[in-house]
């Protein structure tokens, strides 16, 4: 037998977070915690509750709400967190979430929703930032002045005898290291730099 | 999402930029408390096209279906659209090369000469562009909208290159803070680039309406022709 899903519903009416609770506990899958009713002590309290699932109405989160989300993600990075969405809520905080449910998602729906999470949250490979290496490589290098020199992906890989994918891949990241985009960006770029 | 009965103020108060808006649509500053949909009826703009294009400028997830479109007053969109290159071409580009001048002439070396050819090719790329759109896609609409279908230019054309034109308003700034020598001008090269990036932030969005609400509603102005 699988074991629960525990869910962490943050909500802070009654009528909600028990029909919430309700429908969720009819499905067999999952477990409900108890719910919290604003979001002041979420941080402190996840590393001991550990929630499978968040669900969190938007509007409890803190004045810097990208902040809180991701220091929530850092803590359980696996763990899908769901917009709440009953109200009128900014895009711009409905931006900061990978998952909403509607509350007038249906009860096949709703399952269906956060199943679909947890298989794409478990498949995930979690993105951590460390110390990258932003100078170029000799062949990057290489690669860049002809690029700024006017040459196709083609033409270099014909020159560099290297194929157009290999190519493709030094101009990524080249872009990747320097932000430029632009061919003449990275034309500045050479020049300022005395690669050319 | 802004609606015709709040007030322009609260609009400007949750988004700045909508200032710069206002006089690509004729309506001058100074309207007191008055709501959107009365300064609009008072200087003759259909305010539901206003609102369309402020809801674009604000809401980053925004954007009409063709049934919105459909439903709203797009007889100003030409006009909109050619006023707003008129402030890019006539007001903000000449004001940041200007600017830009001034600090490259005081750098030493090439870099100064280096910044400023860029600059001169992309300002030149971006007229290229507005010029085409002007003489070739948008009198494909205005033809339409006056009920009478006109041999179309490729209007992919423009729509394609936004894109490089983007990759040069991304570049430009960074090449200036990061890689100018940073000890000439210093608050001068700041707020250049601010200039900079103020600029690039309203032609991302003015891009986004010719990609996303032109193309699409030409292309529906045909369909229900036939």
């Amino acid at each position: 037998m699988t074991p629960l899903v525990s869910v962490l519903i943050v909500e802070p009416s009654d009528i909600i977070c028990e029909g919430l609770r309700s429908l969720l506990h009819e499905s067999g899958r999952f477990n409900v915690l108890a719910p919290m009713h604003d979001t002041t002590s979420l941080e402190e309290r996840l590393p001991a509750i550990r929630p499978d699932v968040l669900i969190v109405n938007p509007t409890l989160l803190s004045a810097t709400p990208k902040q809180q989300l991701a220091a929530i993600a850092t803590m359980r990075p696996l763990m899908p967190v769901f917009a709440l969405v009953y109200q009128y809520v900014e895009c711009s905080l409905l931006e900061c979430f990978s998952h909403i449910i509607d509350v007038r998602a249906s009860r096949s729906s709703l399952i269906s929703t956060i199943n679909d999470a947890l298989k794409s949250g478990s498949a995930k490979t979690v993105k951590v930032e460390t110390d990258e290496n932003y100078e170029l490589s000799d062949r990057e290098t290489d690669v860049l002045v002809l690029v700024a020199k006017g040459l196709s992906s083609k033409e270099i890989a014909d020159k560099l005898s290297i194929s157009v994918h290999t190519v493709n891949s030094h101009r990524k990241n080249i872009t990747h290291k320097t932000g430029i985009k632009s061919v003449a960006g990275l034309a500045v770029y050479a020049m300022i730099h005395n690669l050319m | 999402m802004f609606t015709p009965r709040m007030k322009l103020a609260d609009l400007i108060k949750a988004n700045h930029n909508i200032m710069l808006l206002l006089p690509r649509f004729g309506i001058p500053l100074g309207f007191g408390e008055k709501s959107v949909q009365d300064v609009c009826a008072a200087h003759n703009v259909p305010v539901d096209f206003m609102l369309l294009i402020c809801n674009v400028y604000t809401f980053d997830d925004y954007l009409p279906d063709i049934e919105q479109l459909a439903a709203t007053n797009m007889q100003p969109l030409v006009p909109y659209l050619k006023e707003s290159h008129r402030y890019y071409t006539g007001e903000r580009l000449p004001h940041i090369e200007a600017h830009l001048h001034h600090i490259a002439d005081r750098v030493e070396g090439k870099y100064g000469q280096i910044l400023k050819q860029f600059y001169a090719d992309f300002r030149r790329e971006i007229e290229d562009h507005f010029k085409y759109e002007e003489q070739y896609d948008f009198p494909v609409l205005l033809s339409l909208q006056n009920g009478e279908r006109r041999k179309r230019s490729q209007m992919s054309h423009s729509q394609r290159s936004h894109s490089g034109l983007v990759d040069k308003m991304n570049d430009l700034p960074q090449i200036v803070y990061k890689y100018l020598p940073g000890n000439v001008l210093p608050e001068e090269t700041i707020e250049l680039v601010f200039d900079i990036l103020q600029l690039s932030a309203d032609i991302q969005k003015h891009a986004l309406i010719e990609d996303k609400i032109l193309i699409p509603y030409v292309d529906w102005l045909e369909r229900s022709m036939k």
